[in-house]
């Protein structure tokens, strides 16, 4: 925001703000936000858990999905105000402790990355994928995954690093 | 983005009250049209009611006359994957599945689906006219960068297709989309739901301020024997259709008892022609009679000058989802064309 514009605070912003509570990777965590504040400004510049990107902002890219209540959503197009009271697992919340989610390890193990942006949304992504049961083949997986765009290009290593954890059984 | 207040609507009573407060209040479902558009200023809300924590409406149930009713809080995602929506009505599934991404289905809700917003790009640059978003400032699109706009239904002051997918099944189902406000009930034809533009570009449908979408009624028919949904776009998945077609056929034996053909990506509204599916009717299923049914939907179909491709693909995709109709089991992922 540039500072030198000469903004009427009382006239531009007749909002007031809330207290809410999320559940963010098992642990509370309350914070007052104005109405229009996305859960991904919330979990980014409120709660500084910066793993979550922003890449659009439009729900064109899912670099900002999180999961919300057992299902992968984009934080981008939530609002903080309307998920009150939610269960949210973001991408440091996956792993236990120092033991990586399995597909973490498969994203290394597969080169499934370069300059990593994405990740975090491709694997929040992939999770609820395999929880929500509906991708059979790799042509699913593909279909299923198509939410996620990747700039660098890393999409085939990508869906092999999923399809290794789908079939290997390594997932809970 | 305007900062908007935000009310929760825990009961219905308390949704209406809220939302007529003042005419730039507006529901919010699951936010993925609305909150996007409001991100780019181009709607400015006073506040958002959310109508998410409302008891009723996430449901699917029949009724007792064999009908289905679609809660308009379900999210899309629910709806496709529910085993009586992949049972009964397949096409509905696939269409709804062809849309947007896996985020977006977990979070799109049936109503909300009915009323999102073009996708021309000049609707989305607030610094160019647009009739649509500012009436009477003109349409940037008619001698523009046209190639995604309509070819049917388009009027000299808009011709910006409606981006919807779902709604292309709905239309060919014969849905009627339940409605209640403050003032009582009623039940809207699919037909009679969304607009052509004519000179009010601006009017997307025919629901009021205060109208709230319940639900979606389908009729007891759902094409679940032969049916298909094609969506030809410039990817394969997570973009909107250049042209899609849902056809579903009642067929005894190769004989047609009914054929019902809707088009998407190329007009304000879902697209059926009565005459073409009449045309139809105790035909036989052949590429001949198909072909015969597209000429007939595409008439009178006009193109603009990055657009008139659309005419030819819209006829070559009504024949060959007929086609794919007859052998529903071989469809593909993502509404791609399949062998
Ligand atoms: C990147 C992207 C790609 C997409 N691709 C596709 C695609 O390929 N195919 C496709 O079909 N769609 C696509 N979509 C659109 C998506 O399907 C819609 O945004 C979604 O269905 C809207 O539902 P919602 O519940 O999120 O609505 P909201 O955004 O919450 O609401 C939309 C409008 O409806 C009003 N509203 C919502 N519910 C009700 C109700 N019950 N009664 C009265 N008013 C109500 C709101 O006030 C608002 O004006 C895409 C969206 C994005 C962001
Ligand atoms: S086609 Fe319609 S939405 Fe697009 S610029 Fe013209 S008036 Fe606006
Ligand atoms: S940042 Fe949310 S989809 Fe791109
Ligand atoms: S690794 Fe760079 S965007 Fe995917």
């Amino acid at each position: 925001m540039n500072s030198e514009l000469d903004l009427k605070p009382a006239a531009v912003f007749t909002s007031k703000t809330r207290q809410i509570t999320l559940n963010i990777n098992g642990i509370s965590r309350g914070l007052e936000v104005l109405p229009y504040v996305t859960l991904l400004d919330a979990l980014r510049e409120y709660l500084d858990l910066t793993g979550t990107k922003k890449g659009c902002d439009h729900g064109q890219c899912g670099a900002c999905t999180v999961i919300c209540d057992d299902k992968r959503i984009l934080s981008c197009l939530s609002l903080a105000v309307a998920k009150d009271g939610a269960e949210i697992t973001t991408i440091e919340g996956v792993s236990t402790g120092n033991d990586l989610h399995p597909l973490q390890q498969a994203f290394i193990d597969h080169d499934a990355f370069q300059c990593g942006y994405c990740t975090p949304g491709q694997i929040c992504s992939a999770i609820g994928m395999l929880s929500e049961g509906k991708a059979k083949t790799r042509a699913d997986v593909k279909e299923l995954m198509s939410g996620n765009l990747c700039r660098c290009g890393a999409n085939m290593s990508i869906i092999d690093a999923i399809m290794e954890v789908k079939d290997g059984g390594g997932h809970e | 983005m305007n900062n908007f207040d935000y009310g929760a609507a825990a009961e219905l009573k308390d949704a209406f009250i809220q939302v007529n407060e003042n005419a730039a209040n507006a529901f919010l479902a699951g936010g993925t049209n609305l909150i996007d558009l409001l991100k780019y200023n181009l709607v400015k809300a006073e506040k958002l009611v959310d109508i998410n924590p409302l008891p009723d409406y996430h449901g699917i149930e029949e009724t007792s006359d064999g009908k289905v009713r679609l809660g308009a809080l379900l999210t899309n995602a629910d709806t496709a994957y529910h085993p009586l929506i992949e049972t009964n009505y397949p096409l509905l599934s696939r269409a709804i599945l062809a849309g947007a991404s896996a985020q977006i289905r977990n979070m799109a809700t049936n109503g909300g689906n009915l009323l999102q917003r073009t996708r021309c790009y000049y609707f989305y640059d607030a610094n160019v006219p647009c009739n649509k978003r500012n009436p009477g400032s003109g349409c940037s699109a008619i001698p523009g960068y046209n190639r995604t706009m309509a070819i049917l239904g388009t009027s000299e002051y808009c011709i910006a297709v409606f981006p919807s997918d779902m709604c292309v099944a709905l239309a060919a189902l014969d849905a009627t989309v339940d409605v209640s406000s403050a003032e009582g009930n009623r039940s809207i034809a699919f037909a009679d739901f969304h607009r052509l533009p004519g000179n009010t570009p601006h009017l997307d449908n025919n629901l009021q301020h205060g109208e709230l979408i319940t639900g979606i009624t389908l009729p007891k028919k759902g094409f679940e024997k032969n049916y298909s949904y094609l969506k030809l776009r410039d990817r394969n998945s997570y973009a909107f259709a250049l042209v899609s077609v849902a056809t579903a056929l009642d067929l005894d034996g190769d004989r047609i008892k009914e054929a019902r053909i809707a088009l998407g990506g190329v007009a304000h509204r879902p697209w059926r022609v009565k005459e073409a599916e009449d045309l139809l009717q105790n035909q036989t299923a052949t590429r001949e009679n198909f072909a015969a049914a597209a000429d007939l939907i595409l008439k009178g179909a006009k193109g603009f000058e990055h657009n008139s491709f659309k005419i030819e693909l819209a006829k070559r995709a009504i024949i060959r989802n007929c086609m794919m109709a007859l052998h529903p089991e071989s469809q593909m992922p993502g509404a791609q064309p399949s062998a």
